[in-house]
């Protein structure tokens, strides 16, 4: 079978202990929470980290919850996929982050991976995620060991997409990030927590940890969505991605409309012009088309992921059609 | 998206049976619905299967493959990695350097490359270490040193060269080496056939290479002895084979080699054949005198494939004005991948079995199995016939469309018969395929669905045939087919020796239930011992659906001389004639007088003391006149053949081009069903396999631009994608029963034949449901969506049409 690699395993109890283990041993280590995704990426030799740091033992990364003005929901990172879809109080504010987290891979999965792990999944790409032996053949490529994208071909940007499914919902509600590193903790919007580097996606430093999702409640009007394209029912990663979120007036025409679509490339995108669209309307079927429009404008899936570019970059509107419908009724 | 399923349906019909019915079977076990001698262990986790073996001092193996796919090897030094702490042995091609092949006719593969890699994960050495970790440590240690040489991915254009170097040489000076077979075959007149037609219909088909994604990866043990002896565990399907080649690879006494087959966690045509790690665990084996243990990564599976041939397909099909077939004529170019394999049966597979079960007055074949750098293709479930079977049923379709004729009636008035010859003289027995279509017909209430659901939604038909095991060994012989042993213990239970292949289809099942019936013994008194040469009577092999045919006959052969004896002994002692001691319900009772009885083990007894110990043996051979004379005629004969019908429904989101099966109706001819529980497995594990096929799965490779030529895409289960439970239709199985003269109480096969109708009948239900024809495999939704596209911008039919009726609502 696939084997891991040798490491030293570390369980710490607090966020402060873990990051000084983090910091102490620098490029030498990762953080592993549920493992779903790093596991797999080690056996492939994508990671070989010496020391590998579980987050398991740190109760404060755990619950779901409001503050204490409730105006904040914070979701502790550790947080199962499975319960976060789940949870009573995610599902009424938040469904279309509740309906990505129960969309991802599959149950056994979803029992083990974590909100913090999904946050910060690593990119994905065919020519990447592949055995040492695989990719030995192919001759590596940029993202790990090698100097070529065999994607683009050209170029020296790697366009590994981003395939979670929880930060297009993140971004679309506005949630922010709390990472704890040595220098202490910052919160970050989950909007820039993303950056257009196939290789390393993210603004966390290795020595940070992600360890809450806060996501600002208001008791307006709000809805949101989230649509996922993929071939299987279950297991897959996304092929495109589309989560919406909303605030609407009492009748039902439009405060703001933020739409992400993400697995195109290596940062979920958010969709220009909406609001100058939507703002003041209805959502009706015209202002749903023209905004499809707009997000096929702005979307070019590369081949990244082995489907038919072109019929993903087909799916834009469609899928951004259906999510918007699906705002209805959440 | 397609719609999530709540559950999947399962369901079986009562089997429609000709002739018998069931009070009339006189039959106490066959024909119920029983377990699997061996669920329980199986769903309970107890079942050990060959990577649960583990011996003290055993060594793991692991194998060093080739990063190119075509390159000569100039040379290979493991010095550096058997000097590492831990590596036992190291093992290269020279230390094996002879060919072997599956058909005799066409060795050419060595266990580890000699002197040329021919595919990207073609093994070229191995090693045996203390622990997995140091054996893969040590194969970064061996140095190969290779030159390129120029790959062929595409089988047309391997077939087009003209010079080498070939992929294999040539066997002939001035061949193309690149072709493993061709097959032309001609019966009656297909040019005047075609020229006659009514309607001439004529398709391009194309369907992707598939592989089999068992669950259990191939895993070998080898465990060479102080004495001499060398026994080989394997997660084989033909241990009798591997058992041959053994021996004569290593060239050692085949009566010192001993295979053992533990339970085997599937196999569907891809553990048929010999493979790298079986010759590498015995020569390891032999070189360090430790047991060695090779198992396969997911990966290396893919690599090792021996799957489904990528098959480009040209059919010209006529018809008259009633729809009846005048001629049918193909042409066929197989992508068999680095090496032979089955490959030369499958050429003849491509052609041979399209004969059933549509009469045609004139038939004709030209197929050619081309080399080309990829893993080897070989048999999966339907071998060699889903693929034209595809095109064959997509054929039909489109003449019952032009001639308004409806597909089910089509079909019906094409029917062969049964006690016939097809038009390459092939001959058929039982047949029920006229039932089988009745089945789905009323099943799913085709007569108000087909032509009549809403836009997007539709149903589709196909029938097909599949063999009962060929007549002919893979090596030629006049021995039988298949053995059995049986043994009576004073406990009165009966031991069964099977050397057939228990690969999940229910074998030792299946000859528990024969003693079981024969005997009149409780099935918890019959013990199975299976898979073992050493100790059990040679059977060829669990492939071409054969094992319950040809074991089933040769388990009535034995059981039916012990019941004589013990018959024999109890009518002497109640002064009786033998005819009159019935065998039953664990009792010997007298007939006529049923207060006169006793234990079976009493009667067991008493035959022991008559006779000696108590034990038998059967076996079967195929009938010889079943097939023509001409240069191939044997290929494609069985004893009997099964028939088969499906209906699919889908519905197509005309958007997305994502297809949902919502249902498929599987009516399948097994002539009778022995345990009518594992033969609606079978359909309905066949009936997946084929819906897999026909929506998902794509063997594929890389090519050059893409960083690698003939690297696989994705050899893992997260990339190369089957079904899940959420995506897998309902499936209803109609059992339907013909009785078959010359199967165990009539029995024929049911694990392959219900695979091939699944992929036209959906093929067809997309026609009825959105007018495209989807030619090519997959129907995934990219493809489907495309040819949705392409109907639009072009030639407009159904859809535009449909679409400007305001017909439907999925737009």
């Amino acid at each position: 079978m696939l084997r891991l690699h040798p490491f030293r395993y570390h369980r710490p109890d607090t966020i402060e202990e873990a990051a000084s283990l983090l910091a102490e041993f620098g490029a030498d280590a990762m953080p592993i929470a549920g493992g779903t995704d790093l596991m797999p990426n080690m056996k492939h030799r994508l990671f070989t980290p010496a020391h590998v740091v579980s987050l398991n033992g740190i109760d404060a990364m755990r619950g779901i919850g409001f503050n204490a003005a409730g105006d904040r929901l914070r979701i502790g990172a550790l947080e199962k996929l499975a319960d976060v879809a789940s949870h009573p109080v995610v599902r009424r504010h938040c469904p279309g982050l509740a309906e990505a987290a129960g969309l991802v891979a599959g149950p056994q999965l979803r029992n083990m991976g974590t909100i913090g792990g999904n946050v910060c999944l690593d990119t994905r790409c065919t020519y990447y995620n592949q055995t040492e032996f695989w990719r030995a053949a192919l001759g590596y490529c940029l993202k790990k060991d090698g100097t070529v994208c065999h994607v683009t071909r050209v170029g020296r940007k790697c366009v590994a997409a981003h395939s979670a499914d929880t930060p297009p919902n993140l971004i679309a509600l506005g949630a922010s990030l709390s990472l704890t590193g040595p220098g202490g903790t910052r919160e970050i919007d989950a909007g820039d927590f993303f950056v257009t580097d196939g290789i390393l996606n993210t603004r966390r430093a290795p020595d940070e940890i992600v360890t809450e999702v806060v996501i600002p409640i208001t008791n307006g009007r709000h809805r949101s969505s989230y649509m996922k394209l993929r071939q299987r029912n279950s297991i897959d990663f996304p092929l495109l991605s589309v989560a919406i979120a909303g605030e609407f007036e009492d009748d039902g025409t439009v405060a703001g409309l933020t739409g992400v679509v993400s697995a195109l490339g290596a940062r979920p995108r958010v969709l220009a012009g909406w609001t100058e669209i939507a703002a003041g309307k209805r959502l009706g079927s015209r202002v749903i088309e023209a905004l499809a429009e707009r997000a096929w404008s702005q979307c070019r899936p590369l081949e990244n992921i082995i489907v038919d570019a072109e019929w993903r970059r087909a799916m834009v509107p469609v899928f951004v059609k259906r999510a918007l419908e699906g705002l209805d009724g959440k | 998206m397609s719609s999530r399923r709540e559950s999947t349906q399962h369901s079986i019909g009562d089997p429609q049976r000709n002739g018998s019915r069931d009070g009339e079977s006189g039959l106490s076990t066959i024909g119920r619905p029983m377990r699997k001698v061996d669920g329980l262990a199986k769903s309970t986790g107890r079942a050990r299967y060959t990577d649960d073996i583990r011996f003290p001092g055993m060594l793991h193996g692991k194998i060093l493959r080739s990063p190119h796919p075509h390159a000569r090897i100039v040379a290979i030094d493991t010095s550096r990695a058997e000097a590492l702490e831990g590596v036992h042995a190291a093992v290269t091609g020279r230390d094996m350097p002879v060919t072997y092949g599956i058909i005799p006719w066409t060795p050419d593969e060595y266990p580890l490359c000699v002197d040329r890699v021919r595919y990207v994960g073609d093994g070229v050495a191995a090693v045996a270490a203390v622990d997995e970790d140091t054996a893969i440590a040590a194969l970064d240690l061996i140095d190969v040193t290779y030159e390129e040489l120029p790959a062929y991915l595409d089988p047309h254009e391997a077939i087009a060269a003209d010079s080498g170097p070939y992929i294999h040489e040539p066997r002939k000076p001035g061949w193309n080496g690149n072709i493993t077979k061709t097959v032309k075959l001609e019966f009656g007149d297909v040019d005047a056939g075609l020229e006659d037609a009514h309607i001439m219909v004529e398709g391009d088909y194309f369907f992707e290479g598939t592989t089999h994604t068992p669950i259990e990866p191939h895993c070998a043990i080898g465990l060479a002895e102080g004495n001499g002896r060398l026994t080989v565990w394997s997660a084989t399907q033909v241990p009798h084979y591997l058992h041959r080649e053994l021996a004569r690879v290593l060239d050692v006494d085949p009566a010192s080699v001993r295979v053992i087959q533990p339970p085997v966690g599937g196999a569907f045509g891809g553990k048929s054949e010999p493979f790298d790690l079986e010759f590498c665990v015995a020569r390891l084996s032999m070189m360090t005198g430790r047991p060695v243990k090779i198992l396969y990564t997911r990966e290396e599976v893919f690599y090792s494939h021996r799957g489904r041939h990528p098959f480009h397909m040209r059919y010209r099909t006529g018809a008259d004005r009633e729809g009846m077939l005048t001629a049918v004529d193909s042409e066929i170019v197989m992508d068999g991948g680095a090496y032979a394999s089955f490959g030369l049966v499958t050429t003849y597979y491509s052609g041979q079995l399209l004969t059933a079960p549509y009469q045609m007055p004139a038939y004709r074949f030209n197929s050619t199995r081309a080399y080309t750098n990829k893993p080897a293709c070989g048999p999966k479930r339907g071998h060699g016939s889903v693929q034209p079977r595809f095109a064959f049923e997509v054929q039909l379709d489109r003449i019952a469309e032009k001639l308004s004729i409806d597909p089910i009636e089509l079909r019906r008035r094409n029917f062969i018969g049964a006690d016939t010859r097809t038009v390459n003289d092939l001959r058929v027995t039982s047949n029920g395929f006229l039932e089988c279509l009745d089945e789905v017909e009323r099943a799913s209430g085709w007569k108000h669905k087909h032509r009549r659901l809403p836009f997007g939604r539709g149903v589709g038909v196909a029938g097909s045939t599949y063999i009962t095991g060929t007549n002919y060994p893979v090596y030629p012989n006049d021995m039988p087919q298949s053995g059995i042993q049986l043994q009576v213990d004073r406990s009165g239970r009966v031991a069964v020796f099977s050397g057939a292949s228990e690969i999940g289809q229910g074998v030792d099942s299946m000859v528990a239930y024969i003693v079981a019936e024969e005997l009149g013994v409780p099935l918890a008194h019959v013990r199975v011992l299976a898979g073992d040469t050493d100790f059990t009577p040679v059977d060829l092999g669990a492939y071409s659906s054969r094992v319950t045919f040809m074991l089933g006959n040769a388990c009535i052969d034995a059981a039916r001389k012990l019941k004589a004896q013990v018959q024999e002994a109890v009518a002497a002692e109640w002064g009786a004639r033998p005819g009159e001691v019935l065998l039953a319900g664990g009792l010997a009772v007298r007939a006529g007088d049923t207060a006169t009885s006793m234990p079976l083990r009493v009667a067991f007894n008493l035959a022991e003391a008559m006779y000696g110990t108590l034990g038998s043996t059967g076996s079967y051979n195929t009938p010889k006149d079943v097939h023509g004379t001409y240069r191939g005629a044997t290929i494609g004969a069985s004893p009997a053949y099964s028939f088969t019908a499906h209906v699919a429904e889908v519905e197509v989101d005309v958007e997305t081009g994502f297809v949902t099966v919502e249902k498929i109706w599987i009516a399948h001819d097994c002539g009778r069903a022995l345990n009518p529980v594992l033969v609606a497995g079978q359909m309905e594990g066949s009936a997946y396999m084929g819906f897999a096929e026909a929506l998902m799965e794509e063997q594929i490779f890389k090519t050059a631009d893409q960083g690698r030529a003939g690297l696989h895409n994705a050899p893992s289960l997260l990339d190369y994608r089957i079904p899940t439970s959420l995506d897998t239709p309902a499936l209803e199985s109609l059992i339907v029963e013909s009785i078959d003269p010359e199967g165990p109480y009539g029995a024929k096969e049911a694990g392959e034949g219900p695979l091939h109708p699944s992929i036209p009948a959906i093929a067809n239900a997309i026609h009825d449901a959105v007018g495209v024809r989807m030619d090519s495999l997959p129907f995934s939704p990219p493809r489907v969506w495309r040819a949705l596209r392409a109907v639009e911008d072009g030639r407009g039919d159904r859809v535009a049409g449909l679409r400007a009726a305001g017909v439907g609502g999925a737009t």
